[in-house]
């Protein structure tokens, strides 16, 4: 029995398992490849063939064109991956939390120290 | 014979590493972060280990999904810092201590721990930036070899609190089991509360991190009723990052002290413990 048996949604969250690592293989092996300066350019240079590269579905692609992250989640993306498609966008990650949570910046860091109080 | 002296809790958060290549240190935000370090300094320096064992978790630099062990252990001559994509400034090579790394994987095995032995090893912040903390501004780290443990907190399903202490308690029984006259360290870094993915981003649980704490120090199997799932419901889903610290405490024999915890909320999305443990 593992933790993983109980299905129950936790709030907010998409626990990054077997099932979503297998959905979005291709999409965090590319955002892998941003480890790389090369892969960083070439990316850059043009967004789709790039993806095309690592097989992204059509619904993966529309995601990474729109900087969703809620959707890239959803769509097999795991946060560590992600984190680097996040930089290459000169973006860290409270704007990255910022985007997912609806607020502004400013708002998220509030929401943060609210938290810390 | 090699004898475990101490451990220390440590946050790996980027934000402490952008911090430091800017030289922020003293600025009201990053003040009282860094300046909680000063009780590790003096201690460093005074007992002068000679290897330090780190527990962290790798972030998509050295492992991909293609494989992705629970457990590995380092043993590399040296560990290479890499660019992790996103503008976090590689350090100097960090030494290791092969020798020890292979007693060690020889005695985990044995004692039925099937770790993954890494002849080459990249490391990212999970590890720098602890070093930087410990040792700053100083690229040789004042001297110390380095051993990494890397446990999986990427993809699930991770390994539970009670099996990562019982690791580090191996893990110990290797250490003492050298015949070397070595003082060493043991590192848990990572955590604690904190949420970077998902609606829920942002979740912090003040309150469970200094549960946490607290019972790491006078009771820490009282902690293995949190599984997995409990500790991301809690307190985010990078909570579980509280498994390098269970390694960390397992890893420390005999009866515990703590000589020092600062606890500062928030750093970057994070709740970040600063701890020092001696042991007798």
């Amino acid at each position: 029995m593992s933790y993983l048996d109980n299905k129950t949604a936790i709030p907010g969250t998409i626990l990054f398992d077997g099932q979503q690592s297998r959905k979005g293989y291709g999409l965090n092996k590319m955002c892998f490849s941003f480890n790389q300066e090369s892969a960083r350019t070439a990316f850059i240079d043009n967004e789709r063939r790039y993806c095309e590269k690592f097989n992204l579905s059509e619904g993966q692609i529309i995601a990474i064109e729109e900087r969703d992250i809620l959707s890239l989640l959803e769509q097999g993306g795991s946060i560590y991956y992600l984190a680097k498609f996040a930089g290459l966008l000169g973006k860290n990650m409270q704007d990255i939390g910022a985007l997912q949570t609806g607020l502004t910046l400013a708002e998220f860091k509030q929401k943060l120290l609210k938290a810390g109080e | 014979m090699a004898k475990i002296i101490g451990a220390i809790g440590s946050s790996h958060i980027p934000a402490v590493g952008m911090a430091i290549a800017k030289q922020l240190q003293q600025e009201p935000y990053w003040k009282s972060f860094f300046d909680g370090h000063q009780p590790l300094w003096n201690w460093l320096n005074t007992n002068k280990p000679d290897v330090a064992i780190v527990f962290y978790n790798d972030h998509g630099l050295e492992f991909f999904l293609d494989k992705k062990p629970t457990f590995s252990i380092g043993a590399a001559e040296q560990y290479i810092s890499y660019d992790e994509g996103w503008g976090l400034a590689t350090i100097a090579p960090i030494q290791g201590d092969p020798d020890l790394s292979w007693h060690i994987c020889n005695s985990l095995v044995e004692d039925e721990f099937d770790i993954s032995i890494c002849q080459e090893l990249g490391v990212d912040h999970g590890l720098t930036v602890p070093m930087q903390l410990m040792f700053p501004g100083d690229p040789n780290y004042a001297g110390i070899k380095v051993i990494p443990v890397v446990i999986n907190c990427e993809l699930h399903p991770m390994p539970s609190l009670k099996r990562c202490y019982n690791l580090g308690q191996a893990i110990a029984r290797a250490v003492e089991s050298y015949d070397k006259d070595l003082k060493v360290v043991v590192l848990g870094t990572g955590g604690l509360s904190h949420q970077l993915d998902g609606q829920a981003a942002g979740r912090i649980n003040k309150k469970f991190d200094l549960m946490l704490l607290d019972y790491l120090v006078k009771d820490p199997e009282y902690l293995f009723k949190y599984s997995i799932r409990d500790m991301i419901e809690a307190a985010g889903a990078q909570a579980v990052e509280f498994n390098m610290w269970m390694g960390m405490r397992g890893a420390l024999p005999g009866k515990v002290e703590q000589l020092h915890l600062n606890y500062s909320v928030p750093i970057s999305n994070t709740g970040a413990g600063t701890m020092l443990l001696s042991n007798t």
